[in-house]
């Protein structure tokens, strides 16, 4: 018998598991090869990126906030990464920190003014898509060498993308889970009162989550930039609901204070496995964005049936 | 504190006017008739589909229907195939129309209602299968539509466009619906405060699914008018109405915490943005520039606007 409280903390990265491995037994046995070094590679090798975009989306969900701008972020990166990245590093790190500013303070004028974040974040999508373009008006540039081998790296007994996976998944669960600090962050997300009752400031709290929000989805650009060799202003605006997706699909929910970074890392993997999934199932091409959704609605579906059971 | 004075939900007409008379400066008078012509017709197309979703965010906080360009792709694909096959019939082509969004708001309410979901996760699931529906309706064909139903959204009587006029209307419609039937109060009523007005004897289910219905119809509708204004359906013709829908619900006065909505104000917002757009051609910003502004003016007008004291 399980343990029930240790089954309920289980659950949200139980259901997206099953998902995964039911999604990765398929393609096994359809295709024996795809189970290698280089199969894996190969299968995942989009995830990195969606997966941090993801867990910046997750760290905004927490606070009971939503960000609509995330993937016109990650666009954003990959092109200031493509022209100033290559020629002059320092001074592409001091325009990546003039955005991740820009990032923070409007992060800050949400919670400063308590502004629907649905909207704010709607018109920073604007602004991040905007400024992409006037930086490069159509998808190219240059990537430099090292950032392209650095994605293309094969690191020794797990492909690369499970790695960054793995390593992703315990520092942001040891932060945000086991950790004095991101107790109070959960708590913040939860009931932000008693968070400031006890002496904390909400606002300084919402500026280290929006500025490791920031941090994650540069990185998040960068990797992509060097995995598409070029930068691209639209390459990535399904990040932002693909992101929501992986988070919900962890078991997070929109009422602030209740995420799972391991689920959201899960969920991230099988967003991103079911594209390669359905192409291996052969389901047309024209097909394939409506499966998706199928997927999506089965896997949240076995949520509220082991829910149920739960309950009763 | 003049702004105080002024209700927030009107900003947009204000803004429009300003935009306009910046156009009548740059390029003439004689510009301001045209660039109207073209900026009620296109805004009110927005409208068409904000007001749906305006019906749908009021219904509670994180009520938001991701379907709709979708679902206005898909109706649009099927409306044009039936006007085609019953040889340029338009009521048969409106009705199947209207029969895509009824059923496509079921579906998205049953999903919320049933699967337990939040809406933007259910809207999104089937937003990706309703798309799929249209790409292997059409595919990348643009399907015409029958001259009838051009000219009909072109129509003119003297200098009144019809159909505008039809859609101003239709606001009308929606804001007495609002304030006068028992629909509309129940709808907001259940937006203010779910459990109170459940207690109160509101059956919030049915309330919230005839939002969802509405909004999945109006999408469709747009998506008819669209084509028709436009010489044809084509698959990414929903694409900016995604956002824009939600845009201009807000700064036209609608709480995005639910509960409270203004049907009228979405015209102010929708002209604005249009107004917006021509502007910025006139000057000959490049696209960047424009989407940035477009930004920093949604950012703004968000934290600028006065707010009620918290409840």
């Amino acid at each position: 018998m399980l343990d029930r409280v240790r089954f309920r903390r289980a659950l949200p990265v139980l259901l997206p598991s099953v998902a995964l491995g039911v999604m990765l037994i398929a393609i096994f046995s359809i295709q024996p090869s795809a189970m290698s070094y280089f199969g894996f590679t190969l299968l995942f090798k989009m995830a990195p990126p969606l997966i941090l975009a993801a867990l910046a989306q997750m760290l905004i969900i927490l606070q009971g906030e939503i960000d609509l701008s995330n993937g016109a972020f990650v666009g954003l990166v990959t092109c200031i990464a493509a022209i100033f990245l290559k020629d002059d590093v320092a001074l592409a790190f001091v325009i990546l920190l003039a955005v991740m500013a820009a990032y923070v303070a409007l992060g800050w004028l949400i919670h400063f003014r308590q502004l629907p974040s649905i909207i704010v974040s709607l018109g920073a999508s604007f602004i991040w898509l905007g400024t992409a373009i006037l930086f490069l008006p159509a998808p190219g540039g240059e990537i430099p060498d090292w950032l392209r081998t650095a994605t293309a790296w094969k690191p020794p007994l797990l492909p690369l993308p499970i790695w960054i996976a793995l390593i992703i998944a315990i520092v942001a669960h040891l932060v945000l889970m086991r950790s004095s600090f991101g107790v109070m962050l959960r708590a913040a997300g939860g009931n932000p009162r008693a968070v400031q009752k006890a002496g904390w400031s909400i606002a300084w709290l919402r500026v280290v989550v929006y500025g490791a929000a920031a941090v994650l989805l540069v990185l998040a650009g960068l990797m992509l930039a060097g995995l598409i060799t070029s930068g691209d202003p639209n390459v990535a605006p399904s990040y932002t609901l693909l992101g929501i997706g992986a988070v919900i699909l962890g078991g997070g929910a929109f009422i602030g204070g209740q995420v799972s970074p391991v689920g959201t890392v899960i969920g991230a993997l099988t967003l991103s496995l079911a594209g390669s999934f359905l192409s291996f199932l052969q389901v047309p091409a024209t097909w394939q964005i409506g499966a998706q959704g199928v997927i999506l609605f089965l896997v949240l579906a076995g949520r509220v049936l082991v829910d149920d059971r739960r309950r009763a | 504190m003049m702004l105080r004075r002024i209700p927030p939900w009107t900003y947009g007409f204000w803004a429009a006017a300003l935009m306009l008379g910046v156009i009548g400066l740059q390029s003439g008078l004689g510009s301001i008739g045209p660039t109207l012509t073209v900026a009620l017709a296109f805004g009110a197309i927005s409208v068409l589909v904000g007001t749906g979703q305006m019906f749908v965010i009021a219904s509670g906080p994180g009520n938001l229907d991701l379907s709709v360009p979708s679902v206005l792709t898909l109706a649009a694909y099927v409306s044009m195939t039936v006007m085609d096959r019953t040889g340029g019939v338009i009521s048969a082509g409106i009705a199947a129309a209207l029969a895509v969004g009824a059923v496509a708001g079921c579906l998205n309410y049953a999903a919320i209602r049933f699967l337990r979901l939040p809406p933007i996760i259910a809207t999104l699931a089937w937003s990706f299968i309703f798309q799929s529906f249209a790409f292997n309706l059409g595919g990348q064909a643009t399907l015409k539509p029958p001259q009838a139903l051009s000219d009909f959204t072109n129509w003119r009587l003297g200098w009144v466009q019809v159909m505008p006029l039809t859609i101003m209307t239709l606001s009308v419609v929606a804001a007495l619906a609002l304030a006068f039937t028992v629909w509309g109060r129940n709808l907001l009523a259940t937006g203010q405060n779910e459990r109170a007005a459940h207690f109160a004897g509101v059956r919030v289910g049915p309330v919230r699914l005839v939002a969802y219905v509405i909004c999945g119809m109006t999408a469709a509708m747009a998506g008819v008018v669209l084509s028709g204004f436009t010489g044809g359906a084509a698959l990414n013709m929903g694409n900016t109405y995604l956002m824009e829908s939600i845009a201009i619900v807000a700064l036209g006065g609608t709480s995005v915490a639910g509960g409270q909505a203004n049907a009228i104000g979405i015209w102010g917002a929708a002209l604005f943005f249009n107004l917006m757009g021509t502007m910025l051609n006139i000057f000959q910003a490049d696209a960047g520039l424009r989407f940035v502004l477009m930004g920093i003016l949604i950012v703004l007008i968000v934290a600028i606007v006065p707010r009620p004291e918290a409840r």
